[in-house]
């Protein structure tokens, strides 16, 4: 495996954040999403609130602002999808800059928009701050089923290996002079894909036979238990409390 | 199409939560049973397999390209179970790790893009290959035709969401037609690569596209060793080595044909018939006497006709008594009549069986009775697939 003992994705340090154990931070962003997802959209100040909460987060955690931002333009498709809404909702319409948009539609707008991406800032820091190793021993210790966490664990063991197998098909390709134009060139890269399922189907069959020689009785030993005291719990319960309240004010004001 | 937070409010998200937890419950069961402890690593390969051909772009033309779904392509090269758990992983580390779909959303995610998905094509995929002719190009054709339904059948699914607890403010009609309409082109496309895609499989390692098993040939055994076993795992092989071979290993194989061809579907068709006509169609049959007491009565000949022996039994006449109901008296009675008839039959049959094998010599047919072949093809199987792949 070419690859270096972490994910690019992750991002070393040891701020508190980086220390809570996994379970703890993967329970405490959930909360948070649902919170906000849960929060009416009319109550705009509360969304600024939580991006500050977000923000604070991140400061805590030394996430670069730039490493941070290029990593939510994952959004961007979906921003294109959002920015629709507003023309075709129905309802009352406004006026603005000679076009004509719906209310509603607005506001759904805003909705996606604010939601989306506290969403996936969230996650963003979630997986910037969090080893993914650790990350799938706190989705085991959380009641996710093992064989699950050992499928999802072989998945990302094994990703960059495939994706590397799929670039390399891909530079055979493009030495014997081929180029895909449109779909007249789908057959060829349909057969690049069968290729992959064949190869990598063989590999996991190879992986089996391997496990198997080592030992593999179908789970896999836990080395490191994770386990979280009360005041790492209450220190990952900060974000999701602190979201509730302003969630709550945003239902009674 | 993976929907992000904030599209659908917080009940039909964590409902769609609990309609993925049980599908992949269900898979989880469904795929140990198909790959028992192969299952952790074959479906993180297929995963990251999957993972990889969304990478790849197909190009659509004037710039822009489309990439797979793999739902469907996933549920026909490895099943449907393990489809859904790879689907289901996918989709759990994309929104965990990639943020590229919402967390809140991951259950609407994996009930659109796997469950919906797979449930959909790979039903409709079985259906075609049974109903056409066997060949690879019907398989080519029911791939192409369960994706190609499969993704706006996603995007309906969708369209149901979102009438429940959709967040815009926008008439249903129009997102089902823009919905429906934009998934319905991006779903030729899936379609055609679907099923190159799987014909490319089909080409080199057909034992490894699941949803066409049937269409694996017998393994043909080029060896010399005549035996019991060899023979046994393979039918086919009969007639290569019918000149070499002694005649009780002809014998053996053509036992081991003769049970590999299941009678189970003829003889649940035939127990489904006969439980037909004795419980339901009987009634309808005529109340009249029939032939020979026709004769009798008329002759005379009933008069001195002494009342059977078991005239008071239970189902005297063909009908159950204490049961008034005519439909339900003369139907019971003669489910019950199947039952009894089958049971005496199987014994018999079961009887004679014996008695025949206990006259050929034990020597060979340790590995040549019906459960016998059954179990050395399915053990040479397991053992290598790559060797021996169509021998179960």
């Amino acid at each position: 495996m070419s690859t270096g003992h972490t994910h690019k994705l992750y991002r070393h340090g040891s701020s508190p954040v980086h220390r809570l154990p996994a379970h703890c931070k993967i329970v405490a962003v959930f909360a948070f999403v649902l919170v906000v997802v849960a929060t009416p959209r009319a109550a705009v100040w509360a969304f600024g609130g939580y991006a500050l909460l977000l923000v604070a987060v991140a400061v805590a955690a030394r996430v670069p602002p730039g490493f941070w931002l290029r990593r939510m333009l994952i959004e961007v498709p979906f921003v294109a999808f959002a920015v629709l809404l507003p023309f075709v909702a129905e309802g009352p319409r406004v006026e603005w800059l000679g076009l004509s948009l719906s209310e509603s539609g607005l506001w759904s707008a805003w909705n996606v928009l604010a939601k989306g991406t506290l969403g996936v800032a969230a996650s963003v820091l979630l997986a910037a701050t969090t080893e993914i190793r650790e990350l799938l021993l706190g989705l085991e210790r959380l009641g996710l089923p093992p064989l699950l966490v050992q499928i999802a664990a072989f998945m990302i063991r094994y990703l960059d290996v495939v994706a590397d197998e799929l670039r390399r098909m891909r530079i055979a390709r493009a030495s014997r002079g081929f180029t895909a134009r449109g779909p007249r060139q789908w057959a060829v890269l349909a057969k690049s894909a069968g290729a992959l399922f064949v190869r990598s189907y063989e590999r996991g069959e190879r992986v089996h036979l391997a496990m198997l020689s080592r030992g593999y009785t179908g789970t896999m030993p836990v080395i490191d238990r994770l386990t979280a005291g009360t005041a790492q719990w209450a220190g990952a319960a900060a974000l999701p409390l602190a979201a509730l309240v302003l969630c709550l004010l945003g239902w009674l004001l | 199409m993976h929907v992000p937070d904030g599209f659908f409010d917080a009940p039909v998200s964590l409902a769609a939560g609990a309609v993925a937890a049980g599908a992949v419950a269900v898979s989880l069961r469904g795929a140990k049973r198909e790959l028992d402890d192969r299952l952790a690593p074959l479906a993180g390969l297929v995963a990251a397999f999957v993972f990889a051909v969304q990478m790849i772009n197909f190009p659509v033309g004037a710039g822009t390209s489309g990439h797979l779904m793999g739902g469907a392509l996933a549920a026909i090269l490895v099943g449907p179970y393990t489809a859904v758990l790879c689907l289901s992983v996918v989709l759990l580390i994309q929104a965990l790790l990639f943020a590229d779909g919402g967390l809140t959303a991951l259950g609407v995610n994996i009930t659109l893009l796997g469950v919906v998905a797979v449930l959909v094509a790979y039903p409709l995929f079985r259906l075609l290959t049974k109903t056409l002719p066997r060949g690879r190009s019907s398989v080519g054709i029911a791939a192409f035709v369960a994706a190609l339904v499969s993704v706006p059948a996603a995007a309906v699914a969708f369209t149901g969401l979102f009438a429940i607890g959709g967040t815009a403010d926008v008439p249903l009609g129009r997102v089902l037609a823009a919905m429906v309409g934009v998934h319905a082109a991006i779903g030729l496309g899936e379609a055609a690569i679907t099923a190159m895609t799987v014909g490319a499989v089909l080409a080199v390692r057909p034992d490894l596209v699941h949803g066409a098993r049937d269409l694996r040939r017998p393994l043909v055994l080029r060896t010399t060793r005549t035996d019991a076993g060899v023979a046994a795992a393979s039918a086919g092989v009969a007639a290569a080595g019918a000149e070499a071979a002694p005649a009780d290993a002809v014998e053996a194989a053509g036992a081991a044909g003769a049970g590999r061809r299941s009678a189970r579907p003829v003889w649940l068709a035939g127990l489904a018939a006969s439980l037909l006509c004795a419980g339901v169609l009987s009634f309808y049959a005529s109340q009249e006497l029939d032939g020979l007491e026709r004769v009798s009565t008329d002759h005379g000949i009933m008069e001195r006709e002494r009342e059977h022996d078991l005239a008071d039994s239970p189902l005297a006449d063909y009908e159950l008594r204490d049961v008034d109901n005519g439909l339900l008296s003369g139907g019971t009675a003669g489910v019950l009549g199947v039952g009894a008839t089958l049971a005496v039959g199987t014994g018999v049959l079961l009887l004679v069986r014996r008695r025949d094998r206990d006259r050929v010599p034990s020597a060979t047919t340790t590995g040549a009775g019906p459960n016998g072949a059954g179990r050395e093809s399915r053990g040479s199987d397991r053992g290598d697939s790559r060797s021996a792949p169509d021998a179960g």
